[in-house]
């Protein structure tokens, strides 16, 4: 009976919540924007881009903490 | 016949993995972590040879010290041929054609856009970031290689140096004591400035670690998925599994290819953006 990998599994499935639903509103937005106005596409998609690799980033903080607690355990 | 031998292999080697006592999740990190030997699994192992002990530092290559050498050497003989080709014309054929999109882009979309005026002087910085992370994440997805990007050293090394880079450039221009006090915001009320001036000091360190950390858990994440979804067949012990796990191992592969991609970009921009602010410090 371990709490840790409890609190990892725990964790990293906060986390998956958080960066599904940040990055789903986001390309929701993308959609939206690009249905709008289809010439602006191509630099909507490189701006969906970049913001999805940011909040996967803060995603991937979290991350390293679940597998930490893991690896300890 | 060969369906039998596989069913009994996978259980052979499933149970003596449950036998022999170690966790189960320890050989994920074998594969993943810096080693002393290069290991080409079923065929041989290279032992590196032991370098001198100076200052009390171990100087032995690891591995990942060693596809950073051959990342280096790569990207020395790429852009040396590259570079040549100019020489003879300014149109440029073969495969200074296709470097050269990926050039221009970091000068143009990368440095121009974000720093703006005096942006010549970052881009040979920049489009070495760009390129050693590129290629050092592509090279960690071939067979038997390691990915140097997923060791914390190496992306602490990388932002340490962004971090100079930035506060080299926002020194030189703005001057050493102009640069911190540019720092601050103008027209804050006083009392504001015992919380802001704390705030933007650690703000200038909390950006390259989050550069190095986002690079880091990137490429340590893929690997993870991959190793976990092939492991699985020895953890669930039967090879039925295994068409199904292979599948979804092939996606994250395909994934990783996009990843390694956007996590070099990422990188370069950021320090792009960085050095932009520090430089060019109208709030």
């Amino acid at each position: 009976m371990d709490l840790a990998w409890l609190a990892a599994g725990l964790g990293a499935g906060l986390v998956v919540i958080g960066a599904g639903l940040g990055i789903g509103k986001l390309a929701s937005s993308a959609m939206d924007a690009s249905g709008r106005q289809p010439e602006a596409a191509g630099a909507i998609r490189t701006s969906m881009i970049i913001a999805a690799a940011l909040i996967e980033g803060v995603a991937f903080f979290g991350l390293v903490i679940c597998i930490l607690l893991a690896i300890k355990a | 016949m060969p369906l039998s031998t596989a069913v009994d292999s996978i259980k052979v080697a499933a149970d003596s993995l449950k036998h022999s006592g170690e966790s189960d999740s320890g050989w994920i990190l074998h594969h993943v972590m810096d080693a002393r030997e290069l290991d080409f699994e079923p065929l041989f192992t290279l032992h590196i040879p032991q370098f001198p002990t100076l200052f009390g530092i171990d100087f032995t290559p690891t591995k990942h010290v060693i596809f950073m050498w051959i990342t280096a050497i790569l990207i020395l003989l790429i852009f040396t041929l590259v570079s040549r080709k100019y020489k003879k014309s300014l149109i440029p054929k073969g495969i200074a054609n296709f470097f050269e999109v990926f050039i221009v882009f970091v000068r143009d979309e990368i440095a121009r856009t974000t720093i703006g005026k005096g942006y010549e002087r970052f881009v040979p910085y920049l489009l070495t970031l760009f390129f050693f992370i590129l290629f050092g994440n592509f090279l960690g997805l071939l067979p038997w290689s390691a990915t140097f990007t997923s060791n914390i050293g190496v992306t602490a090394s990388l932002a340490i140096c962004s971090f100079f880079m930035i506060q080299i450039g926002g020194i030189r221009q703005n001057g050493f004591f102009g640069y911190f006090k540019g720092l601050i915001p103008h027209g804050i009320p006083p009392v504001l400035l015992i919380l802001m001036i704390p705030v933007e000091i650690l703000g200038l360190f909390t950006k390259p670690f989050a550069l190095c950390i986002r690079l880091f858990a990137n490429m340590i994440a893929g690997h993870f998925v991959i190793l976990s979804l092939l492991g699985l067949i020895f953890f669930m012990g039967t090879v039925f599994v295994a068409p199904g796990a292979i599948v979804f191992a092939v996606f994250i592969y395909l994934l990783e290819i996009l990843v390694a991609l956007i996590q070099a970009y990422i990188f370069t921009i950021l320090t792009s953006l960085f050095i932009g602010m520090a430089v060019h410090q109208e709030h």
